[in-house]
Order: C-alpha cells, then structure tokens, then sequence
C-alpha cells in the first residue's frame, strides 16, 4: 500500500518569512535613521547660515 | 522639520494591516500543497515582491523618459525611490526563490535562464546607486541616471518572459511552462484569493515606501542645498 504524506518543509517556509519580514523592517528603519539624520544635518546647517547672515 | 502627512499616516496604518492580512491568508487560509508542502506557501510573498519590484524597475525608465524630456529634478528623484525600494523587494523575491528551490529542486541556486536574469536584473540595480554616488554634479547624475535606468529597465520584462520564451526549469503559474518546468501546481480558489489579495498588499505597500523616500529624497536635496549655500 501506497501512503502519500505531504513532505515537511515548514522550516523554509518560517524561513522565508522572517527573511521578508526582516528585509522589510530593515529598510523602514533604514529609511527612519537616515530621515533622522538629514533632519540633525538641516538643523545644523541652518544655524551656521543664521550665524553667516549676522 | 516637515511633518508627516495625514494620507501617509493613513497609508502606513493600512499597509502594516494589509501586510498582515496577506501573511494571515499565505501562512493558514491557503490550503498546504500536496507535493512541496508548507514551502509553496512562500510563492504568495514571492510573487507579491516580484510584481512590485519589476514594477518599480519599470516605473523608474518612465520617470528617467520623462526627466530626459524635462529637465525637472523632481522626475530624478522619483526614479531614485522608485529604483530604491524595487531593489529591496527584488532581493527578497530572489532569496525566496532560493529558499523555496532548496527543497523544490534540490538546490539554492541553479543558472537557469529566470534565475540569471533575476540575479542580473538585482545587479544592475545595485551598480546604479554605487555610480550615481561617484558623480558630484546634480544635473550630470540625473542625466545618467535616467539614461542608466532606461536600458536597464529593459531588464524588467526580460526577467518576466524569459520563463515563456526559453526552455526553463522554472514553474510558470499564469500561462504556459516549459516542458522542463519543475515545481508547478494548480492553484485552488483558496490559493488564487491568497495569490491576489498578495499582489494587492505589495502595490499599497510600495507605494507607501515610495513616498517615504520620496520625502526623503526632498529633504536630501534641501540638505545639499544648504550645503552649497552655506560653503559659498
């Protein structure tokens, strides 16, 4: 008798979800942290211009 | 520092609940595959990354089309974003391709014609921020950007119909495969809500980054400015 059973391959599939889950989250925090960044930087630099102008 | 729009808020909120909608119906409502198992179920995500991601790659030969015509910086920066975040998703279509070869075909990786247009495809894109950042000259790296964007763009519908046009052992889901085709399988009604309300939640969830960087990328041009205008 035949028996057929579906193979366990579970272990890819939660692998390959959490890889797309943190590629993802990866980039979001990457796009928050450089916005952060530019902010800090345009902060600076438009103190030194009111410093220029005076 | 400019706040965050309230259409963005909104779309934020529903992308984190559509991306979970379509990681609930891929990972319980869809029915388990009978010959691969649970791994089929990466496909849904697979699909969904590469749809936007090949998208992406031909929305930015548009915007380089139109930047080329123009002249507006602003094109240029739509084509960064747009390039930007396909890259992203692309790279996790090809490492979920890999994944689910593994048990599929018995291999990560194999030079098959879909996979090495796919790996290509990711390349070009990967050599397209590496060279930008070597040219200093705003208007001289949106003018190679755009043309940069226009022949690799062609990349985008290569990847999508080489699986049609060659002798291929990648499964074709729409449409006719290869007779080399391995890994194929009929999808259930279950699977195709699964598989459609995937490609859905991908568009929303591109979109919203894309204005993310796009926003960004406004802000890197304030800072560049100001930069400019503070050495001077």
């Amino acid at each position: 008798m035949l028996l057929e059973t579906i193979p366990d391959t579970s272990g890819y599939m939660i692998a390959g979800y959490a890889i797309s889950f943190i590629t993802m989250g990866l980039y979001a925090i990457s796009l928050y942290i450089r916005r952060k960044n530019l902010n800090r930087d345009l902060e600076t630099l438009e103190s030194l211009q009111e410093t220029k102008k005076k | 520092m400019q706040s965050k729009p309230i259409a963005l808020k909104i779309l934020d909120v529903v992308s984190i609940i559509l991306l979970g909608i379509s990681t609930y119906l891929a990972l319980f409502f869809a029915p388990t595959e009978a010959v691969m198992g649970d791994v089929q179920r990466v496909f849904y995500f697979h699909i969904g990354t590469a749809w936007v991601g090949l998208l992406g790659f031909v929305i930015a030969a548009v915007a380089g089309i139109v930047y080329l015509i123009t002249k507006d910086l602003r094109w240029d920066r739509f084509e960064v974003a747009a390039v930007e975040v396909s890259t992203v998703f692309f790279f996790i279509t090809i490492v979920l391709g890999s994944i689910w070869a593994r048990p599929a075909w018995n291999t990560w990786w194999t030079w098959d014609p879909r996979l090495t247009t796919a790996a290509i495809t990711e390349l070009i894109y990967i050599a397209y921020f590496m060279l930008r950042q070597g040219i200093e000259d705003p208007e001289k790296r949106a003018r190679f950007g755009a043309v940069y964007t226009l022949l690799g763009g062609l990349s985008a519908p290569l990847t999508f119909m080489v699986i049609r046009l060659f002798r291929t052992i990648h499964p074709v889901v729409i449409g006719n495969a290869s007779a080399a085709a391995e890994g194929g399988f009929s999808m259930t009604p279950d699977m195709r809500t699964a598989f459609f309300f995937a490609l859905f939640a991908f568009t929303v969830i591109f979109i919203d980054m894309i204005w993310h960087r796009l926003r960004l990328g406004a802000l890197e041009e304030k800072v560049e400015q100001l930069k400019l205008n503070v050495s001077l």
